[in-house]
C-alpha cells in the first residue's frame, strides 16, 4: 500500500480523537457549517430530489457502459492534443506523473486539490525525486505546512481551528511582518496567496484533480472556490489531470445536471465560485494555457468493483455530504478512519481499495442511522453497502470473537422460541429482582460495553409474552 | 350487521425482544391502542426480528429468523411493532434476504406489505386522529432513525401527542439526529456511542421537557441510561405508554417507589 494505513487502529484513533479538545472544538464547525447550508439550498430548488434521481441514473448508465465511454473519452482527449495514461495501480500513477515531470525537468510542481493525489501519496514521491510539491488549495496548503493528511474530502483542514492555523502561518511565513493581522479567515487566505503567487509563476508542472471527465468532448472539469485550480492548470507548461475512472460522464448535458447537485450537496452553494472546463493543451490562438495536457486515469481496484455488490459506490461524486451528516464523523473526525477516505463513503470505499482486513472497522463503526443515504446526491445506499462488508467479514470470521460468540448464543435461543421463553423468563425475573430497588443497574456482568457509559434499566419482571398469555388464559 | 364484528382486522402484535424482556407495559399499551383503533390483537409466539444478526453480517441466522416470523404471523391482516427499527427490519430488509428466490421473495413481499410501525399504523392505516389520554407535563420527542428514514414516521406521533390532554410538546434541537444506539454499535464502539448520546442528552436537557418520548425502546434505553448516569432528572417513556394513557409503570430505569 501507498500511504501508511492506521484503519486497523480505528478504536484507538477514535479514543484519541474523543479526548482531543481542539479537534472536538473544530468538529462542531462541520455540524454547524454544512448541514444547514445544504438544507437551505436544497429546499429552495423544487427539482432537487428529481435531480438526485437523474444524477444517480447518469452515473449508473455510465458505469454500465464504462468501457465504451472510456474509449470515447480517450479518443477525444487525443483529438484535442492531450494524452490519457491508464494507471492500473497507485504505483503506476505515481510513476507516470514522475516520468512526465522528469522529462520536462520540473523543479516546482503546483497542485490543485486532488484526493487521488492523496490516494497515491504523490507528494512523497515528488519530494523523493527532488521536486517541490506545492499545495495551492488553502486547506491543503495548511495541512502541508503541518505535515498532515486531509481529514475531510472537500474541507481538508476542517479538523483545525483558526488559532492553530494562525500559529502555523506565523511559524512558517517569517519573511512577512509580525504585526500583520491574521484574525479573519480572509486575511489567512490573503497571506497564503501572497506566498503562493510566486510559486504559481515558478511552477513547471501543474497537477489538478477532476470532478468530472466528459466523454463527448474529452474535457476535465474542476470546481473550486479559490481560483487556485485555474492558476495551477493554466500557468505551467504542463498540466496533469489526476482522476479515477469513475469520474466519467457521457455528455456536457449530463455534467451540467451533475454540477447542479454537487455544490448544493457539498458546501450548500448553488454553484462553486469557479467551474473550469479544460480540453487539451493550449491551441495556437489561445492567449494562455499549458503546452502539454495529460490525464492520468487511476483504477487501483475500482474496475473490480464493477458488476459486484459495491458497484453503486462508484457513483460517488465526492461531495462530502455523507460525512457532513454522520454522527460518527462528527464525534471522531476524519483522521480516525485511518486512510484517505473518511466517513460513510470511506467506510464503503476503503475496504474495496485497501482490503477489508485492514479497513474492517470502518463499515462496522456506523449506527446505520441512514442520514448519509438520505443526503447522498447520487443516492448510494451507504448503510446497505456497509452491511455487505459486514457480511464478508462475518463469512471470513473477521468480526471480533466476542461479537461472533454473543450472536451465536443469542441466535441459538432466538431460533428456539420455547427455550427462549423459558430462559428469558428466568433471566428477566432474576434481573428484575436484583434491580428493583434502584430501577436500574450501574454495572452488569457481560454488559460492560453498555454500563461503562450509561445505566441499564431493570426489567419489569415477567416477559410480555408470559403476561399476555396469563391475561388471555384468565379471560378464557 | 352481525358480520361487522367478523370484519375487524386481525393484528399480530410483534412486541420486539426489548419490549418482551425489559418493558412489557409497552406491549400492553400498544395492544390497547390497536384495539382502540378497531382491531383485534393477537400475539403469536415470537422471539426476534433478526436485525442484530442482519446488521452483523450473519445472513443465515437472519434468514432463519425471518422465516420463523413469517410462519408465526401467517393469517393476520397486519403485523404491527412498537418500534421503527424492528418494523423497518421486517418491512424493508426481510425482502432483501430472499432476492432471487422467487417463491420466498413473493412470500416476503406479501409479508412486508402487512408490516407497520405502531404509530404509523394508527395514523396512516387506521386513520386515527386523536387519542383519549391524559398526561400532565411537557414532553420532547426523539425521532428514531429507522422509523424516520426507512418508514417516514415523523408527523404521526406528534399529531397524536397533541391530542393528549395536559401534554405540551417542547421540541429539542436536532430531534432527527441519531442517539448513538445503533444496536450492537452501542457496545462494540461504546466510547463513540457515548459521545453521540452525550450530545443527545444535552439537547434533551436543553428542551426543558420533563419527559423524553420515542418510538423505539433501544434508543430510549440508551438515552435514559445516559441521562440517569449524568444525574439528570428527565423521565423516558415509550410514546405508546403516553398515547394509551398507561403511565402507571415507573419511567424507564426508575424505581417503583422514591426513596
Amino acid at each position: 500500500m501507498t500511504l501508511h494505513v492506521t484503519s486497523p487502529a480505528f478504536k484507538a484513533n477514535a479514543h484519541e480523537a474523543l479526548s482531543d479538545e481542539a479537534l472536538q472544538r473544530a468538529l462542531t464547525n462541520v455540524e454547524k457549517g454544512f448541514i444547514g447550508k445544504r438544507k437551505k439550498v436544497a429546499d429552495k430548488l423544487p427539482e432537487f430530489e428529481a435531480l438526485r434521481d437523474s444524477a444517480r441514473d447518469i452515473k449508473n448508465h455510465t458505469l454500465a457502459h464504462l468501457d465504451l465511454y472510456l474509449e470515447a473519452y480517450e479518443a477525444r482527449v487525443a483529438a484535442a492534443g492531450g494524452q490519457v495514461h491508464f494507471a492500473p495501480t497507485a504505483a503506476d500513477a505515481s510513476k507516470i506523473v514522475l516520468d512526465i515531470c522528469r522529462r520536462v525537468g520540473a523543479k516546482v510542481v503546483t497542485k490543485g486539490k486532488s484526493m487521488i493525489s492523496e490516494e497515491i501519496d504523490l507528494n512523497t514521491h515528488l519530494e523523493a525525486a527532488g521536486m517541490a510539491a506545492v499545495e495551492t488549495d488553502l486547506g491543503e496548503y495548511i495541512i502541508q505546512l503541518r505535515g498532515e493528511t486531509p481529514s475531510h474530502i472537500i474541507a481538508p483542514a476542517v479538523h483545525l481551528n483558526r488559532d492553530q492555523v494562525e500559529a502555523d502561518f506565523r511559524r512558517v511565513h517569517t519573511d512577512l511582518p509580525d504585526d500583520r493581522d491574521l484574525q479573519a479567515p480572509e486575511s489567512l487566505l490573503a497571506e497564503a496567496r501572497g506566498v503562493l503567487r510566486k510559486r504559481f509563476l515558478a511552477a513547471d508542472v501543474g497537477i489538478t484533480g477532476a470532478n468530472f471527465l466528459v466523454a463527448e468532448t474529452g474535457t476535465s472539469i474542476i470546481v473550486t472556490n479559490e481560483g487556485n485550480g485555474d492558476l495551477t492548470q493554466t500557468l505551467p507548461k504542463v498540466h496533469i489531470v489526476l482522476a479515477s475512472l469513475e469520474k466519467l460522464v457521457p455528455t456536457l448535458d449530463d455534467v451540467s445536471q451533475m454540477l447542479r447537485v454537487l455544490a448544493r450537496s457539498a458546501t450548500g452553494q448553488e454553484m462553486s465560485v469557479y467551474t473550469t472546463f479544460s480540453t487539451g493543451p493550449r491551441r495556437p490562438d489561445d492567449v494562455d494555457g499549458p503546452g502539454e495536457y495529460h490525464v492520468v486515469l487511476l483504477d487501483n481496484g475500482r474496475s473490480s468493483m464493477l458488476g459486484g455488490e459495491f458497484q453503486e459506490m462508484l457513483r460517488c461524486i465526492r461531495c462530502g455530504a455523507c460525512m457532513n451528516h454522520c454522527p460518527v464523523y462528527h464525534a471522531v473526525g476524519g483522521h480516525a478512519y485511518g486512510w484517505v477516505y473518511p466517513g460513510p463513503m470511506g467506510a464503503v470505499l476503503s475496504p474495496s481499495l485497501i482490503g477489508v482486513d485492514k479497513a474492517g472497522h470502518l463499515p462496522n463503526a456506523s449506527t446505520f442511522c441512514g442520514r448519509c443515504e438520505s443526503v447522498c446526491p447520487v443516492r448510494i445506499p451507504l448503510p446497505k453497502l456497509m452491511r455487505h462488508w459486514r457480511e464478508r467479514e462475518f463469512e471470513r470470521n473477521l468480526s471480533p470473537a466476542p461479537v461472533r460468540y454473543g450472536l451465536k448464543a443469542w441466535g441459538f435461543f432466538a431460533r428456539r422460541p420455547a427455550l427462549y421463553r423459558l430462559a428469558t423468563r428466568a433471566a428477566m425475573t432474576t434481573l428484575s429482582l436484583l434491580g428493583r430497588n434502584k430501577g436500574r443497574f450501574a454495572k452488569l456482568p457481560l454488559a460492560g460495553g453498555w454500563t461503562a457509559y450509561r445505566d441499564f434499566p431493570a426489567p419489569e419482571g415477567k416477559t410480555f409474552q408470559a403476561r399476555w398469555k396469563a391475561q388471555q388464559d384468565k379471560r378464557a | 350487521m352481525a358480520t361487522m364484528f367478523d370484519t375487524k382486522p386481525r393484528v399480530g402484535l410483534f412486541a420486539t425482544c426489548l419490549v418482551d424482556l425489559i418493558r412489557p407495559s409497552v406491549g400492553f399499551a400498544a395492544a390497547k391502542l390497536i384495539e382502540d383503533a378497531g382491531c383485534e390483537v393477537v400475539v403469536p409466539s415470537q422471539t426476534c426480528c433478526g436485525q442484530p444478526a442482519f446488521n452483523s453480517g450473519d445472513r443465515a441466522t437472519s434468514r432463519a429468523l425471518a422465516l420463523q416470523v413469517m410462519d408465526a404471523f401467517q393469517g393476520v391482516d397486519y403485523v404491527v411493532a412498537p418500534s421503527g427499527s424492528c418494523a423497518g427490519m421486517l418491512k424493508k430488509h426481510v425482502p432483501e434476504l430472499f432476492e432471487g428466490e422467487p417463491d420466498l421473495a413473493r412470500r416476503a413481499a406479501a409479508f412486508s406489505a402487512k408490516v407497520h410501525e405502531l404509530v404509523s399504523f394508527l395514523v396512516d392505516v387506521r386513520g386515527v386522529t386523536s387519542v383519549e389520554a391524559r398526561f400532565d407535563g411537557s414532553v420532547t420527542y426523539h425521532d428514531s432513525c429507522s422509523g424516520l428514514r426507512e418508514l417516514g414516521v415523523k408527523t404521526q406521533p406528534r399529531k397524536l401527542l397533541e391530542s393528549v390532554d395536559g401534554l405540551s410538546i417542547s421540541e429539542m434541537r436536532d430531534p432527527d439526529v441519531c442517539c448513538g444506539f445503533g444496536g450492537t454499535f452501542a457496545v462494540k464502539y461504546g466510547e463513540i456511542s457515548d459521545a453521540i448520546v452525550a450530545k443527545k442528552a444535552e439537547n434533551v436537557w436543553a428542551s426543558e421537557a420533563g419527559t423524553l418520548l420515542a418510538g423505539d425502546l433501544g434508543c430510549l434505553m440508551n438515552m435514559a441510561g445516559k441521562l440517569q448516569r449524568q444525574g439528570r432528572e428527565v423521565k423516558a417513556r415509550h410514546v405508546a405508554e403516553v398515547l394509551a394513557g398507561m403511565t402507571d409503570e415507573p419511567a424507564i430505569g426508575e424505581p417503583a417507589e422514591k426513596v
